[in-house]
Protein backbone atom coordinates (compact mmCIF):
# COMPACT_ATOMS: atom_id res chain seq x y z
CA UNK A 1 0.00 0.00 0.00
CA UNK A 2 2.88 2.13 0.76
CA UNK A 3 3.78 3.08 -3.17
CA UNK A 4 -0.51 3.85 -3.77
CA UNK A 5 -1.21 7.44 -4.68
CA UNK A 6 -4.05 9.52 -3.27
CA UNK A 7 -6.65 9.09 -6.13
CA UNK A 8 -6.21 5.60 -5.56
CA UNK A 9 -6.52 5.46 -1.99
CA UNK A 10 -9.82 7.72 -2.42
CA UNK A 11 -10.92 4.91 -5.02
CA UNK A 12 -10.17 2.54 -2.56
CA UNK A 13 -12.12 3.53 0.24
CA UNK A 14 -15.21 4.15 -1.63
CA UNK A 15 -15.68 1.43 -3.71
CA UNK A 16 -13.27 -1.78 -3.23
CA UNK A 17 -12.39 -1.55 0.61
CA UNK A 18 -15.77 0.16 1.31
CA UNK A 19 -16.19 0.04 4.95
CA UNK A 20 -19.55 -1.23 5.21
CA UNK A 21 -20.05 -3.42 2.43
CA UNK A 22 -16.53 -4.89 2.40
CA UNK A 23 -15.15 -4.48 5.65
CA UNK A 24 -18.54 -5.27 7.40
CA UNK A 25 -17.78 -2.17 10.06
CA UNK A 26 -20.34 0.20 10.91
CA UNK A 27 -22.81 -2.19 10.33
CA UNK A 28 -25.18 -0.70 13.18
CA UNK A 29 -25.38 3.05 11.97
CA UNK A 30 -25.65 1.27 8.75
CA UNK A 31 -29.22 -0.48 9.55
CA UNK A 32 -30.15 1.97 12.01
CA UNK A 33 -30.27 5.43 10.38
CA UNK A 34 -30.87 4.13 6.62
CA UNK A 35 -34.42 4.53 7.25
CA UNK A 36 -34.56 7.97 5.67
CA UNK A 37 -31.93 9.42 2.85
CA UNK A 38 -32.26 12.78 4.87
CA UNK A 39 -30.89 10.92 8.24
CA UNK A 40 -28.95 8.66 6.53
CA UNK A 41 -27.03 11.69 4.96
CA UNK A 42 -26.74 13.35 7.89
CA UNK A 43 -25.05 10.43 9.43
CA UNK A 44 -22.85 9.68 6.68
CA UNK A 45 -21.54 13.94 7.21
CA UNK A 46 -21.09 12.93 10.96
CA UNK A 47 -19.43 9.86 10.39
CA UNK A 48 -17.20 11.28 7.48
CA UNK A 49 -16.06 14.52 9.83
CA UNK A 50 -15.44 12.47 13.04
CA UNK A 51 -13.37 10.17 10.70
CA UNK A 52 -11.24 12.47 9.16
CA UNK A 53 -10.30 14.46 12.59
CA UNK A 54 -10.29 11.03 14.54
CA UNK A 55 -7.55 10.49 12.21
CA UNK A 56 -5.85 14.20 12.37
CA UNK A 57 -5.56 13.71 16.49
CA UNK A 58 -4.84 9.94 16.66
CA UNK A 59 -1.86 9.48 14.07
CA UNK A 60 0.22 11.46 16.10
CA UNK A 61 -0.46 9.99 19.02
CA UNK A 62 0.42 6.94 17.78
CA UNK A 63 3.66 7.92 15.90
CA UNK A 64 5.21 10.53 18.27
CA UNK A 65 4.08 8.66 21.91
CA UNK A 66 2.97 5.26 21.19
CA UNK A 67 5.41 3.93 18.87
CA UNK A 68 7.54 1.62 19.11
CA UNK A 69 7.37 0.73 22.47
CA UNK A 70 3.50 1.07 23.59
CA UNK A 71 2.07 -0.02 20.04
CA UNK A 72 -0.52 -2.21 22.40
CA UNK A 73 -2.11 0.54 24.20
CA UNK A 74 -3.52 1.60 20.61
CA UNK A 75 -7.00 0.30 20.74
CA UNK A 76 -8.08 1.92 24.61
CA UNK A 77 -6.23 5.27 23.78
CA UNK A 78 -7.86 5.69 19.94
CA UNK A 79 -11.30 4.53 21.80
CA UNK A 80 -10.77 7.45 23.86
CA UNK A 81 -9.36 9.84 22.05
CA UNK A 82 -11.80 9.38 20.07
CA UNK A 83 -14.83 9.77 22.23
CA UNK A 84 -13.40 12.72 23.77
CA UNK A 85 -13.55 14.35 19.96
CA UNK A 86 -16.60 13.63 19.61
CA UNK A 87 -18.03 14.93 22.55
CA UNK A 88 -15.76 18.05 21.41
CA UNK A 89 -17.19 18.48 18.11
CA UNK A 90 -20.55 18.29 19.65
CA UNK A 91 -20.06 20.98 22.24
CA UNK A 92 -18.47 23.25 19.18
CA UNK A 93 -21.58 22.42 16.86
CA UNK A 94 -23.76 23.17 19.44
CA UNK A 95 -22.05 26.57 20.26
CA UNK A 96 -21.23 28.50 17.08
CA UNK A 97 -22.84 25.95 13.69
CA UNK A 98 -26.54 25.07 15.53
CA UNK A 99 -28.05 24.47 12.43
CA UNK A 100 -25.62 21.71 11.64
CA UNK A 101 -26.31 21.02 15.24
CA UNK A 102 -29.58 20.23 15.18
CA UNK A 103 -29.10 18.64 11.55
CA UNK A 104 -26.92 15.58 12.90
CA UNK A 105 -29.07 15.26 16.48
CA UNK A 106 -28.58 12.42 18.10
CA UNK A 107 -26.27 11.02 15.42
CA UNK A 108 -23.16 12.60 16.44
CA UNK A 109 -22.79 11.31 20.01
CA UNK A 110 -23.54 7.58 18.64
CA UNK A 111 -20.68 7.76 16.12
CA UNK A 112 -18.55 7.75 20.21
CA UNK A 113 -18.58 4.31 19.97
CA UNK A 114 -18.49 3.59 16.00
CA UNK A 115 -16.83 0.70 14.97
CA UNK A 116 -15.60 1.92 11.67
CA UNK A 117 -14.42 5.37 12.92
CA UNK A 118 -11.89 3.31 15.49
CA UNK A 119 -11.20 0.83 12.40
CA UNK A 120 -10.40 3.50 10.11
CA UNK A 121 -8.04 4.78 12.22
CA UNK A 122 -6.29 1.52 13.19
CA UNK A 123 -6.40 0.32 9.73
CA UNK A 124 -4.31 3.50 8.79
CA UNK A 125 -1.40 2.23 11.27
CA UNK A 126 -1.77 -0.87 9.90
CA UNK A 127 -1.32 -0.04 6.17
CA UNK A 128 1.70 1.98 7.52
CA UNK A 129 -0.28 5.50 5.63
CA UNK A 130 1.86 8.71 6.32
CA UNK A 131 -0.26 11.19 7.40
CA UNK A 132 -1.78 12.99 4.30
CA UNK A 133 -2.25 9.79 2.92
CA UNK A 134 -4.31 8.70 6.11
CA UNK A 135 -6.28 11.73 6.24
CA UNK A 136 -7.63 11.27 2.60
CA UNK A 137 -8.03 6.96 3.43
CA UNK A 138 -10.32 8.35 6.22
CA UNK A 139 -11.89 10.64 3.86
CA UNK A 140 -12.55 8.03 1.64
CA UNK A 141 -13.96 5.57 3.97
CA UNK A 142 -16.02 8.24 4.70
CA UNK A 143 -17.05 9.03 1.98
CA UNK A 144 -17.82 5.07 1.25
CA UNK A 145 -20.01 4.48 4.25
CA UNK A 146 -22.38 7.79 2.92
CA UNK A 147 -22.51 5.39 -0.75
CA UNK A 148 -23.17 2.68 1.20
CA UNK A 149 -25.67 4.42 3.47
CA UNK A 150 -27.22 6.48 0.76
CA UNK A 151 -27.75 3.46 -1.88
CA UNK A 152 -29.22 1.53 0.68
CA UNK A 153 -31.56 4.10 2.14
CA UNK A 154 -32.63 3.87 -1.34
CA UNK A 155 -33.39 -0.20 -0.84
CA UNK A 156 -35.03 0.46 2.17
CA UNK A 157 -37.59 3.17 1.34
CA UNK A 158 -38.68 0.63 -1.48
CA UNK A 159 -38.69 -1.89 0.66
CA UNK A 160 -41.15 0.14 3.14
CA UNK A 161 -43.86 0.01 0.32
CA UNK A 162 -43.77 -2.95 -1.22
CA UNK A 163 -45.42 -6.34 -0.22
CA UNK A 164 -43.37 -8.37 1.98
CA UNK A 165 -44.25 -11.94 3.85
CA UNK A 166 -44.88 -11.32 7.87
CA UNK A 167 -41.92 -13.45 8.57
CA UNK A 168 -39.37 -11.57 6.28
CA UNK A 169 -41.16 -8.17 8.24
CA UNK A 170 -38.16 -5.41 9.52
CA UNK A 171 -35.04 -6.88 9.84
CA UNK A 172 -34.62 -10.06 7.76
CA UNK A 173 -35.43 -8.37 4.90
CA UNK A 174 -33.13 -5.71 5.16
CA UNK A 175 -30.18 -7.66 6.16
CA UNK A 176 -31.46 -9.93 2.95
CA UNK A 177 -31.29 -6.56 0.89
CA UNK A 178 -27.96 -5.47 2.69
CA UNK A 179 -26.04 -8.76 1.51
CA UNK A 180 -27.31 -7.91 -1.70
CA UNK A 181 -26.27 -4.60 -1.87
CA UNK A 182 -22.88 -6.07 -0.40
CA UNK A 183 -22.66 -8.73 -2.65
CA UNK A 184 -22.81 -5.72 -6.01
CA UNK A 185 -19.82 -4.35 -4.10
CA UNK A 186 -18.14 -7.83 -4.79
CA UNK A 187 -17.43 -6.41 -8.29
CA UNK A 188 -15.46 -3.95 -7.62
CA UNK A 189 -12.84 -6.39 -6.61
CA UNK A 190 -9.61 -5.59 -8.33
CA UNK A 191 -10.18 -1.45 -8.65
CA UNK A 192 -7.74 1.17 -7.90
CA UNK A 193 -5.46 -1.77 -5.84
CA UNK B 1 7.96 -0.09 36.91
CA UNK B 2 7.13 -1.39 33.29
CA UNK B 3 3.53 -1.00 33.77
CA UNK B 4 3.92 2.65 35.16
CA UNK B 5 5.04 4.57 31.95
CA UNK B 6 1.75 3.31 29.92
CA UNK B 7 -0.75 3.82 32.93
CA UNK B 8 1.46 7.18 32.83
CA UNK B 9 0.81 7.61 28.93
CA UNK B 10 -3.02 6.68 29.20
CA UNK B 11 -3.52 9.11 32.46
CA UNK B 12 -2.14 11.90 30.43
CA UNK B 13 -4.12 11.49 27.10
CA UNK B 14 -7.52 10.93 29.39
CA UNK B 15 -6.85 14.26 31.54
CA UNK B 16 -5.72 16.34 28.49
CA UNK B 17 -8.68 15.07 26.68
CA UNK B 18 -11.21 15.55 30.38
CA UNK B 19 -9.61 19.04 31.13
CA UNK B 20 -10.33 19.89 27.67
CA UNK B 21 -13.78 19.29 27.57
CA UNK B 22 -14.67 20.56 30.70
CA UNK B 23 -12.91 23.50 29.41
CA UNK B 24 -14.84 23.90 26.63
CA UNK B 25 -17.89 23.32 27.89
CA UNK B 26 -17.80 26.19 30.19
CA UNK B 27 -16.84 28.43 27.44
CA UNK B 28 -18.72 27.58 25.29
CA UNK B 29 -21.62 26.52 26.94
CA UNK B 30 -25.59 27.05 25.16
CA UNK B 31 -28.51 28.29 27.86
CA UNK B 32 -30.50 25.28 27.88
CA UNK B 33 -33.84 25.80 27.04
CA UNK B 34 -35.69 27.40 29.93
CA UNK B 35 -38.89 26.90 28.81
CA UNK B 36 -38.85 23.05 28.30
CA UNK B 37 -36.55 22.32 31.15
CA UNK B 38 -40.15 23.85 33.20
CA UNK B 39 -42.29 21.87 31.07
CA UNK B 40 -40.09 18.95 31.06
CA UNK B 41 -40.33 19.87 35.10
CA UNK B 42 -44.26 19.67 34.77
CA UNK B 43 -44.68 16.32 33.15
CA UNK B 44 -45.19 13.29 35.50
CA UNK B 45 -42.42 11.29 33.20
CA UNK B 46 -44.05 8.50 32.77
CA UNK B 47 -42.78 8.39 29.28
CA UNK B 48 -45.50 6.44 28.21
CA UNK B 49 -45.81 7.98 24.37
CA UNK B 50 -49.38 8.72 24.87
CA UNK B 51 -48.80 12.16 23.42
CA UNK B 52 -47.49 10.55 20.57
CA UNK B 53 -43.55 11.79 21.17
CA UNK B 54 -40.88 9.29 21.66
CA UNK B 55 -41.02 10.08 25.14
CA UNK B 56 -41.51 13.52 28.27
CA UNK B 57 -38.18 15.09 26.73
CA UNK B 58 -39.33 14.65 23.32
CA UNK B 59 -42.90 16.02 23.99
CA UNK B 60 -41.72 18.76 26.02
CA UNK B 61 -39.08 20.03 23.23
CA UNK B 62 -42.46 19.50 21.01
CA UNK B 63 -44.69 22.12 23.27
CA UNK B 64 -41.60 24.59 23.77
CA UNK B 65 -41.57 24.63 20.05
CA UNK B 66 -44.69 25.21 19.52
CA UNK B 67 -45.52 22.12 17.59
CA UNK B 68 -47.60 20.02 19.72
CA UNK B 69 -50.56 21.46 22.51
CA UNK B 70 -50.23 21.62 26.05
CA UNK B 71 -53.19 19.40 26.43
CA UNK B 72 -51.46 15.59 24.86
CA UNK B 73 -49.93 14.64 28.66
CA UNK B 74 -52.72 12.11 29.35
CA UNK B 75 -50.69 10.93 32.63
CA UNK B 76 -50.61 14.47 33.84
CA UNK B 77 -53.95 15.01 33.00
CA UNK B 78 -55.32 18.76 33.75
CA UNK B 79 -52.38 19.41 36.38
CA UNK B 80 -49.85 18.92 33.89
CA UNK B 81 -51.85 20.80 31.04
CA UNK B 82 -52.56 23.75 33.46
CA UNK B 83 -48.95 24.23 34.37
CA UNK B 84 -47.63 23.65 31.00
CA UNK B 85 -50.46 26.53 29.81
CA UNK B 86 -48.95 28.98 32.61
CA UNK B 87 -45.44 28.29 31.16
CA UNK B 88 -46.59 29.23 27.85
CA UNK B 89 -48.71 31.87 28.70
CA UNK B 90 -51.72 30.25 27.09
CA UNK B 91 -55.22 29.29 27.91
CA UNK B 92 -56.41 26.10 27.46
CA UNK B 93 -60.19 24.38 27.83
CA UNK B 94 -59.53 20.52 28.76
CA UNK B 95 -61.52 17.60 28.22
CA UNK B 96 -61.30 15.02 30.37
CA UNK B 97 -61.35 10.69 28.96
CA UNK B 98 -61.80 7.90 29.66
CA UNK B 99 -61.88 4.24 28.09
CA UNK B 100 -65.17 2.61 27.53
CA UNK B 101 -65.55 -1.34 26.58
CA UNK B 102 -68.54 -1.31 24.44
CA UNK B 103 -69.58 -4.94 25.04
CA UNK B 104 -70.66 -6.81 28.60
CA UNK B 105 -71.43 -10.24 27.49
CA UNK B 106 -67.95 -11.83 27.87
CA UNK B 107 -67.52 -14.07 31.17
CA UNK B 108 -70.13 -16.54 30.08
CA UNK B 109 -72.93 -14.66 29.35
CA UNK B 110 -72.66 -14.58 25.39
CA UNK B 111 -73.01 -17.99 23.84
CA UNK B 112 -69.85 -19.74 22.55
CA UNK B 113 -69.13 -20.97 19.22
CA UNK B 114 -66.31 -23.29 20.34
CA UNK B 115 -63.71 -24.02 23.46
CA UNK B 116 -61.10 -21.73 23.09
CA UNK B 117 -57.78 -22.66 24.62
CA UNK B 118 -55.09 -21.42 23.12
CA UNK B 119 -52.64 -18.49 24.04
CA UNK B 120 -54.07 -15.97 26.48
CA UNK B 121 -54.40 -13.69 24.09
CA UNK B 122 -57.77 -11.86 22.41
CA UNK B 123 -55.84 -10.99 18.88
CA UNK B 124 -54.75 -15.29 18.75
CA UNK B 125 -58.32 -16.11 19.41
CA UNK B 126 -59.52 -13.40 17.41
CA UNK B 127 -57.31 -15.07 14.20
CA UNK B 128 -59.62 -18.06 14.98
CA UNK B 129 -62.85 -17.69 13.06
CA UNK B 130 -63.33 -14.00 14.00
CA UNK B 131 -62.91 -15.15 17.89
CA UNK B 132 -64.84 -18.34 20.35
CA UNK B 133 -68.15 -16.38 20.30
CA UNK B 134 -70.98 -16.69 18.49
CA UNK B 135 -70.95 -12.67 18.48
CA UNK B 136 -68.17 -11.78 15.22
CA UNK B 137 -68.47 -8.39 17.60
CA UNK B 138 -68.35 -9.05 21.29
CA UNK B 139 -65.62 -8.97 24.10
CA UNK B 140 -63.61 -12.07 24.06
CA UNK B 141 -62.27 -11.39 27.38
CA UNK B 142 -58.66 -12.49 27.49
CA UNK B 143 -57.13 -9.18 28.47
CA UNK B 144 -55.29 -7.53 26.02
CA UNK B 145 -56.80 -4.62 27.37
CA UNK B 146 -55.67 -5.15 30.63
CA UNK B 147 -51.74 -6.39 29.75
CA UNK B 148 -51.82 -3.21 27.86
CA UNK B 149 -52.46 -0.65 30.43
CA UNK B 150 -50.10 1.55 31.62
CA UNK B 151 -51.75 2.00 34.50
CA UNK B 152 -53.40 -1.22 35.84
CA UNK B 153 -56.79 0.74 35.03
CA UNK B 154 -58.25 -2.42 33.66
CA UNK B 155 -59.13 -5.39 35.80
CA UNK B 156 -60.82 -8.81 34.88
CA UNK B 157 -63.70 -9.16 36.74
CA UNK B 158 -65.41 -12.57 36.29
CA UNK B 159 -64.03 -13.12 32.87
CA UNK B 160 -64.56 -9.45 31.91
CA UNK B 161 -62.62 -6.56 31.64
CA UNK B 162 -63.32 -3.42 33.43
CA UNK B 163 -62.47 0.40 33.26
CA UNK B 164 -61.74 1.12 36.58
CA UNK B 165 -62.57 4.69 36.29
CA UNK B 166 -61.03 6.36 38.84
CA UNK B 167 -57.53 4.89 37.20
CA UNK B 168 -58.00 5.35 34.15
CA UNK B 169 -56.52 8.45 32.32
CA UNK B 170 -58.02 8.27 28.71
CA UNK B 171 -54.32 7.66 27.31
CA UNK B 172 -55.89 5.26 24.99
CA UNK B 173 -53.47 2.30 24.34
CA UNK B 174 -56.28 0.20 24.82
CA UNK B 175 -58.41 1.40 21.97
CA UNK B 176 -55.52 -0.11 20.23
CA UNK B 177 -54.69 -3.65 20.98
CA UNK B 178 -58.39 -4.77 20.96
CA UNK B 179 -59.18 -6.76 18.11
CA UNK B 180 -62.57 -6.49 17.96
CA UNK B 181 -62.21 -2.10 18.27
CA UNK B 182 -64.69 -2.02 21.21
CA UNK B 183 -62.64 0.74 23.54
CA UNK B 184 -63.65 3.89 22.81
CA UNK B 185 -62.24 7.48 24.58
CA UNK B 186 -65.78 8.61 26.43
CA UNK B 187 -65.95 12.12 27.93
CA UNK B 188 -65.05 11.54 31.75
CA UNK B 189 -68.59 12.92 33.04
CA UNK B 190 -71.03 10.98 30.70
CA UNK B 191 -73.53 9.14 32.23
CA UNK B 192 -74.87 6.95 29.68
CA UNK B 193 -73.52 4.34 27.39
CA UNK B 194 -74.12 1.66 25.06
CA UNK B 195 -72.57 -1.13 25.96
CA UNK B 196 -73.17 -3.27 22.64
CA UNK B 197 -71.03 -3.77 19.20
CA UNK B 198 -73.38 -6.27 17.58
CA UNK B 199 -74.73 -4.51 14.18
CA UNK B 200 -76.83 -7.59 13.18
CA UNK B 201 -80.12 -7.44 13.20
CA UNK B 202 -82.43 -8.21 15.88
CA UNK B 203 -83.41 -11.92 16.36
CA UNK B 204 -80.03 -13.53 15.61
CA UNK B 205 -78.76 -10.94 18.35
CA UNK B 206 -80.94 -11.74 20.74
CA UNK B 207 -80.39 -15.52 20.29
CA UNK B 208 -76.73 -15.42 20.94
CA UNK B 209 -76.66 -12.74 24.12
CA UNK B 210 -78.22 -11.50 26.89
CA UNK B 211 -77.05 -8.25 27.10
CA UNK B 212 -77.22 -7.02 23.32
CA UNK B 213 -79.05 -4.15 21.63
CA UNK B 214 -81.77 -5.66 19.32
CA UNK B 215 -82.30 -2.44 18.14
CA UNK B 216 -85.94 -1.95 19.29
CA UNK B 217 -85.44 1.78 19.25
CA UNK B 218 -86.69 2.08 22.93
CA UNK B 219 -84.17 4.28 23.79
CA UNK B 220 -84.27 6.59 20.77
CA UNK B 221 -87.69 7.75 21.57
CA UNK B 222 -87.32 8.27 25.09
CA UNK B 223 -84.63 11.01 24.43
CA UNK B 224 -85.69 14.56 23.97
CA UNK B 225 -82.41 15.79 23.18
CA UNK B 226 -82.12 13.46 19.63
CA UNK B 227 -78.81 12.22 21.09
CA UNK B 228 -78.99 8.31 21.34
CA UNK B 229 -80.27 6.89 17.46
CA UNK B 230 -79.94 3.47 16.38
CA UNK B 231 -77.75 3.42 13.26
CA UNK B 232 -77.10 -0.02 10.84
CA UNK B 233 -79.59 -1.64 14.16
CA UNK B 234 -76.91 -0.36 17.17
CA UNK B 235 -77.82 2.40 19.54
CA UNK B 236 -75.01 5.16 19.24
CA UNK B 237 -75.23 8.37 21.74
CA UNK B 238 -73.76 11.91 20.46
CA UNK B 239 -72.59 13.01 23.25
CA UNK B 240 -72.48 16.92 22.06
CA UNK B 241 -76.06 16.48 22.08
CA UNK B 242 -76.67 14.37 25.34
CA UNK B 243 -77.69 16.02 28.50
CA UNK B 244 -77.51 12.75 30.66
CA UNK B 245 -81.05 12.87 31.95
CA UNK B 246 -80.96 8.68 31.75
CA UNK B 247 -84.45 8.20 29.99
CA UNK B 248 -82.86 5.52 27.54
CA UNK B 249 -81.11 3.54 30.81
CA UNK B 250 -84.29 3.63 32.27
CA UNK B 251 -86.48 2.71 29.11
CA UNK B 252 -84.26 -0.11 28.02
CA UNK B 253 -85.14 -3.34 28.51
CA UNK B 254 -81.78 -5.62 27.98
CA UNK B 255 -79.68 -3.69 29.89
CA UNK B 256 -77.46 -2.49 27.28
CA UNK B 257 -77.41 0.98 28.00
CA UNK B 258 -75.06 1.83 31.52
Amino acid sequence: MSSTTIVSILIAGILTNNMVLSKFLGICPFLGVSKKTKTAFSMSIAVTLVMVISTAVTWPIYTYILYPDYTYLQTIVFILVIAAIVQFIEIVLKRYIKPIYNALGIYLPLITTNCAVLGITMLNITDELDFVKSLFNALGAGLGFMLAMLLFSGVRERLETSDISEFLKGLPVTLIAAAIVSLSFLGFAGIGG
Amino acid sequence: MIILLPVIIVGIIGLIAGIGLSVASKFMAVPADEKQEKIRAALPGANCGACGYSGCDGYAAAVASGEASPDKCAPGGETAAKEIADILGVEIEIEHKTAFISCSGSGGIAKSKYNYTGMESCAAAAALYSGPLECGYGCIGLGDCVKACPFGAILTENGKPVVCGDLCLGCGKCVEVCPKRLISLLPKNHTVTVACANRQKGPSVAKNCEVSCVACRLCEKQCDAGAIKVIDNLAVIDYSLCTGCGKCKAACRRGVIL
